[in-house]
């Protein structure tokens, strides 16, 4: 179960006081009647399913309400960030995969599973 | 010894450390009583009393008898309970405490696991069930798949649940601590000490009555001190401080998400069938700690791994280190002449405690070929007799095959697999193995981490790979890691390490002095080599619990299986109770070698939560009866249950449904049928006045400047124009243009609104109107309050409706200032209220809407005056009648999230013109929603007046048609009409809009086909003129 950082609330609360929504920054074309048919189609229905970094809307459904987007990695389910809504995330699938790097060159000595400094 | 108790050791022995012999217990095993002492498990007392056979075996019905004496063992399992309620399946001997007039029964074997009554299945088993006799024998005929079933299951009997509730109570608890230590083993005990020393929240568990671990039977020496007293001391310590928090008996089952952990603490199990009382009030029998913690130190140890070889089902088969568990802490020795076959030295101990116990070792049958480590001199020096580069390749049994009756030692060839020397036949009635340990890695691997295989300890470790969790350490033998010397080390080191990394000193802590002893490297060794090939050997089981041997697994390779998943499911091995703790290696290495490849390259093993069973009860906890989901009533509930009425469950709503009364002609006082009931409200309303509680409606109130902006969005239709004090109905889409509710809302002032939403979809309707706002429109100001529990709602409805309201409120009802879809201000029964004049039947009707906390006075003065009018309460039965004679949908039931307004003939309801382009509006002109054959609701009148068609059933053009039929549609609403005496439905029908008064037709499962015309969707004044008047 997940432990979720509500940036509204600035506390963490557990997994159960939220609902995900999906995938983070679909954005809705402003002029629909523009789009065509497979565009619409593409923003109505298809979403990425990344092996790795992904980001995703949630909202904070029995607390304060609010929508805010977590950055989370698929294959640990760690979680690596949560920011607000009309933010943009600091951590990306590139900036990622640099820090995994280096943590994996630190940690391969020891058989054991050592954590990601937060 | 005793005679009642025939292999208790006698007490002068010094065994024995956790039994009190000043405390005996009478427990009954198969009908049969039987004594033991406090302290015992129930695997140690039927030991104790020579009870060999606990079991029959799952597909060949063979005798079983104790195996393991831990969480690992897969034979000895039992059905608790002396009564029905307190009936308990699937509880392993091992770890079940023994309490006074304890009741168990073997799981397996019908009628009972002694007597030889399962012959048939024993010899039909073989051919009956070859491996992947799932997927072969039950493939055809399908239609005996009920005759195989009724069979297996009898003679497999799986353990059963009971059938009378369950009396005792469970709890939940939620605990934090920064570190949690999973097992009190020296490393656990360890790694608790330095944490607890720092100050931080410490949690230890274990799943033992008593901490310690190995350190309980184990013969060293630490600190000068023997090392069951070395681990009492620590555990007093830990218990003096308050940051501590110790759990005995509780067992970490599962390993979740972002450190949480669930243990399950077995309370008061060890003490009776159900949970006794303290101080009058009854305790609970378990509990579920949910654990969120910054670190996880996982200190589970190992399991012995034993040794494959023919023969190793028959009781008297048990793991080397078991017996050292029974003698040293139970004073049981399960046997008078032991065979020891090992791989490594550490298995000697069992040897040396079977003799010092009194019993005979026969020989040590030991497959390397110098073993020379020091626990190798100390048996030599004991005379035992020591044969090397051999192993017990086959146990032979007595004639019942009840107990072993001799070991056929041989020499092998590890890396030829094949015997390679004389075979020599021992009498023994003890046969113990150990091919080395297998690190508890199954927490690990709850997480997703996958455990990877280390040639230098002949285990898998718990891995490390890019989904690696955070604050998660494993220590000790969990993480291969043997010697105890070294092991504490590790412990401190790493406790160190995970505290620094959160900025907390550790005290320093000295590691305590413990003589370590030379000890020789195991060899690699896992099935043994019989004289006969394998397919012709006798069976050599591998997982005990699922009858999987090593046959079946060659058979699998052979038949192409090479991936061990698929190895697994063929065979179903570790898919039992135990989750093939003792017997996946073993598996995953006999798949190695029959496609001659390594183990790491077979694959790995991965274990789900939960560690071991965990019962309903303890997962459910408070959560069940009336606190299994929330209950939610109106403010007129205590009228409804003293008027008679029957409820229906709408979401967690309880609404009155009918309110059957008694009849008239029945001097018996019998009450209506829900049928008559509803005829009789129906025509209530339609003649004369009825009240239905609509409170449940979701109501939500949308305030600020953009409020109307906003309601233009996210409702298909217009809400520009829509002055204060009206009404108007809205349909809401998706953006895919599928209609997802519908509702009246009403203006209140210029900028504050009044939203109404179906009773299921309140709180997903306020959901979306808020992602909506905050994620594509943050620059409307505008504010969404539920006031659903504000509000009661009392609809008034029938042409008597304003005569009776009127005589209650100071608002003027006259049809011509107070119009159809509008609502006033005003006071009603004394009460402030809104009523809203709106119509879901199609009669004039108000809908009263009071403050909750005041409708019960409300309620009862309409009636109080509605006697004369001939009120009637109505519940939403009729509702839906009366609602769909006039078309009227209900989204979700009609509807199925495929349905345009279009396509509901709603047109009328949908602004194209409106300058936003509003949820779903672009989706309605695709090319799919345009199409002129998609299913439209429409109208079925059924040939046969008394013909109430079933909601769901299938319509078709063609009823000569073969089948599969071309299905055109279904009824999505179905009911009997008392106004039109005849049956109606609504349904959607492909193109039915164009399909006006053709004929459809309706085959059922019993053979009949009904006939209904196609008509429109309102039955009843299709004009609208009765709620006008
Ligand atoms: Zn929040």
């Amino acid at each position: 179960m997940f432990h979720i950082y509500c940036p509204y609330c600035a506390e963490y609360r557990e997994e159960e006081e939220f609902h995900p929504k999906g995938q983070a920054h679909i954005a809705r074309p402003a002029d629909p009647t523009a789009s065509s048919d497979d565009a619409w189609g593409d923003y109505l229905f298809f979403r990425d399913n990344p092996r790795g970094v992904h980001h995703e809307l949630w909202v904070h459904a029995v607390g304060c309400r609010k929508f805010f987007n977590i950055t989370r990695d698929t294959r640990s389910y760690a979680i690596l960030e949560t920011y607000r809504m009309g933010e943009q995330p600091g951590v990306t699938a590139e900036t990622a995969t640099l820090a995994e790097r280096d943590i994996e060159r630190r940690t391969s000595d020891t058989a054991t599973i050592q954590g990601v400094p937060s | 010894m005793s005679a009642s108790q025939p292999c208790r050791l006698a007490s002068n022995s010094g065994a024995g450390s956790q039994i009190d012999r000043d405390k005996p217990l009478s427990f009954t095993f198969n009908g049969k009583s039987y004594q033991g002492y406090a302290g015992d498990t129930l695997a140690s007392a039927l030991l104790a009393n020579g009870v060999d056979v606990i079991n029959r075996s799952f597909k060949y019905s063979r005798p079983r008898g104790v195996v393991a004496a831990g969480a690992e063992e897969p034979n000895a399992i039992v059905q608790l309970g002396a009564s029905e309620a307190a009936q308990v399946p699937n509880v392993r001997a091992t770890q079940q405490s023994l309490y006074d007039g304890l009741t168990a029964r073997s799981t397996n074997g019908w009628p009972d696991a002694q007597r030889d009554m399962m012959g048939l299945v024993g010899k039909f088993g073989g051919p009956f069930m070859p491996v992947g006799f799932y997927y072969k024998t039950f493939k055809a005929p399908a239609s005996m798949w009920r005759t195989y079933e009724k069979y297996i299951r009898k003679a497999a009997g799986l353990g059963r649940a009971p059938i009378e509730s369950d009396p005792d109570i469970y709890d939940h608890l939620n605990r934090h601590c920064e570190v949690l230590v999973i097992g009190s083993g020296p490393a656990g005990l360890m790694s608790a000490l330095v944490a607890a020393g720092s100050g931080v929240r410490v949690i230890l568990c274990d799943e033992q009555p008593t901490f310690g671990g190995s350190l309980l039977d184990s013969g060293e020496t630490i600190d000068g001190m023997a090392a069951s007293e070395w681990a009492s001391n620590a555990v007093e310590r830990l218990a003096a401080m308050d940051n501590v928090t110790l759990l005995p008996r509780t067992t970490a089952n599962g390993y979740f998400d972002h450190n949480f952990v669930t243990l399950h603490e077995r309370r008061t199990e060890h003490l009776g069938d159900t949970a006794p009382t303290l101080d009058g009030r009854r305790q609970s029998r378990s509990r579920l700690h949910r654990v969120r913690t910054r670190h996880v130190v996982l200190a589970s140890g190992a399991h012995e791994r034993p040794l494959v070889y023919a023969g190793n089902d028959v009781p008297g088969n048990l793991v080397a280190g078991a017996l050292s568990t029974y003698i040293r802490r139970y004073a049981v020795r399960p046997g008078q002449r032991l065979v020891l076959s090992t791989t490594n030295d550490h298995a000697y101990r069992a040897a040396l405690d079977w003799q010092n116990a009194g019993g005979e070792v026969v020989a040590i049958a030991d497959a390397r070929a110098n073993p020379d480590g020091e626990l190798v001199e100390r048996a030599k020096a004991a005379g035992i007799r020591i044969v090397t580069g051999s192993a017990v390749i086959e146990a032979t049994a007595d004639r019942k095959g009840h107990r072993v009756s001799g070991a056929r030692i041989g020499a092998i060839d590890i890396e030829g697999f094949r015997v390679s020397g004389e075979v020599e036949t021992l009498s023994c009635d003890t046969v113990a193995t150990s091919g080395g340990y297998s690190p508890v890695v199954h927490l690990a691997a709850h997480t997703g981490v996958r455990p990877v295989w280390r040639d230098d300890i002949l285990g898998f470790v718990p891995g490390q790979t890019a989904s690696r969790v955070e604050g998660f350490s494993v220590v000790g033998a969990a993480a291969g890691l043997y010697p105890t010397g070294a092991l504490l080390e590790d412990a401190v080191a790493q406790v160190v390490r995970a505290l620094e990394s959160d900025g907390i000193d550790a005290e320093s802590v000295k590691i305590p002095d413990i003589e370590t002893l030379r000890e020789g490297s195991a060899v690699a060794l896992y099935q043994v080599p019989h004289d006969k090939p394998t397919m012709r050997a006798p069976k050599q089981f591998v997982d005990l619990q699922n009858d999987v041997t090593a046959a079946a697994i060659e058979l699998a390779t052979k038949e192409g299986f090479e991936s061990i998943e698929h190895v697994k499911r063929y065979t179903a091995m570790g898919f039992g109770t135990d989750q093939g703790k003792l017997g996946n290696i073993n598996g995953m290495a006999i798949a190695a070698r029959c496609l001659g490849q390594t183990i790491p390259q077979t694959g790995t093993t991965v274990f789900r939560p939960n560690y071991t069973p965990v019962n309903f009860g303890a997962i459910v906890g408070r959560h069940c009866r009336e606190l299994f989901d929330p209950e939610r009533y109106t403010a007129m509930h205590q009228w409804h249950i003293e008027h008679g009425a029957a409820f229906e469950d709408v979401g967690q709503w309880k609404r009155p449904w009918f309110y059957p009364q008694k009849r008239r002609d029945n001097a018996d006082g019998e009450f209506e049928s829900m049928h008559e009931a509803v005829m009789r409200e129906c025509r209530a309303v339609r003649e004369k006045v009825g009240v239905l509680d609509a409170s449940t409606l979701g109501k939500i109130d949308i305030q600020g400047p953009d409020a109307r902006e906003f309601l233009g969005r996210i409702y298909t239709n217009g809400w520009e124009k829509l002055a204060v004090g009206k009404a108007r109905y809205g349909l809401m889409c998706k953006d895919d243009g599928m209609v997802m509710d519908d509702g009246v809302t009403t203006c209140l002032a210029d900028n504050h609104f009044l939203m109404t939403t179906t009773t299921g979809g309140a709180a997903a309707i306020l959901e979306w109107l808020e992602i909506w706002h905050q994620t594509e429109w943050p620059e409307l100001e505008v504010y969404f309050t539920s006031v659903t529990d504000h509000w009661a709602t009392l609809t008034l409805t029938g042409p008597e409706a304003r005569n009776l309201l009127a005589e209650l409120t100071d608002i003027d009802l006259d049809r011509d200032s107070f119009k159809f879809m509008e609502w006033r201000e005003g006071a009603v029964a004394g009460v402030p209220a809104r009523v809203y004049r709106i119509s879901f039947t199609g009669e004039l009707s108000f809908e009263v809407n009071v403050q909750a906390n005041y409708a019960m006075q409300v309620w009862e003065a309409l009636f109080a005056h509605g006697a004369k009018y001939g009120l009637t309460p109505y519940g939403t039965e009729t509702m839906h009648v009366l609602r769909a004679e006039k078309g009227f949908i209900i989204v979700g039931q009609d509807t199925d999230g495929s349905m345009t307004p279009e396509d509901l003939g709603m047109h009328w309801c949908v602004g194209y013109n409106k300058p936003y382009p509003w949820i779903g509006k672009r989706a309605l002109t695709r090319s799919d929603t345009r199409r002129e054959d998609r299913k439209q609701l429409v109208g079925l009148k059924p040939l046969d007046a008394k013909v109430v068609l079933e909601e769901g059933a299938q319509i078709v053009l063609d009823p000569q048609q073969a089948i599969p039929m071309r299905m055109v549609g279904h009824v999505t609403s179905s009911y009997y009409s008392p106004t039109l005496d005849h049956g109606f439905a609504l349904a959607v029908v492909k193109g039915g809009h164009k399909r006006m008064g053709e004929r459809v037709y309706l085959p059922m499962p019993n053979g009949e086909t009904h006939m209904a015309e196609v008509v429109g969707s309102i039955f009843y004044d299709p004009k609208g003129q009765r709620q006008n008047i």
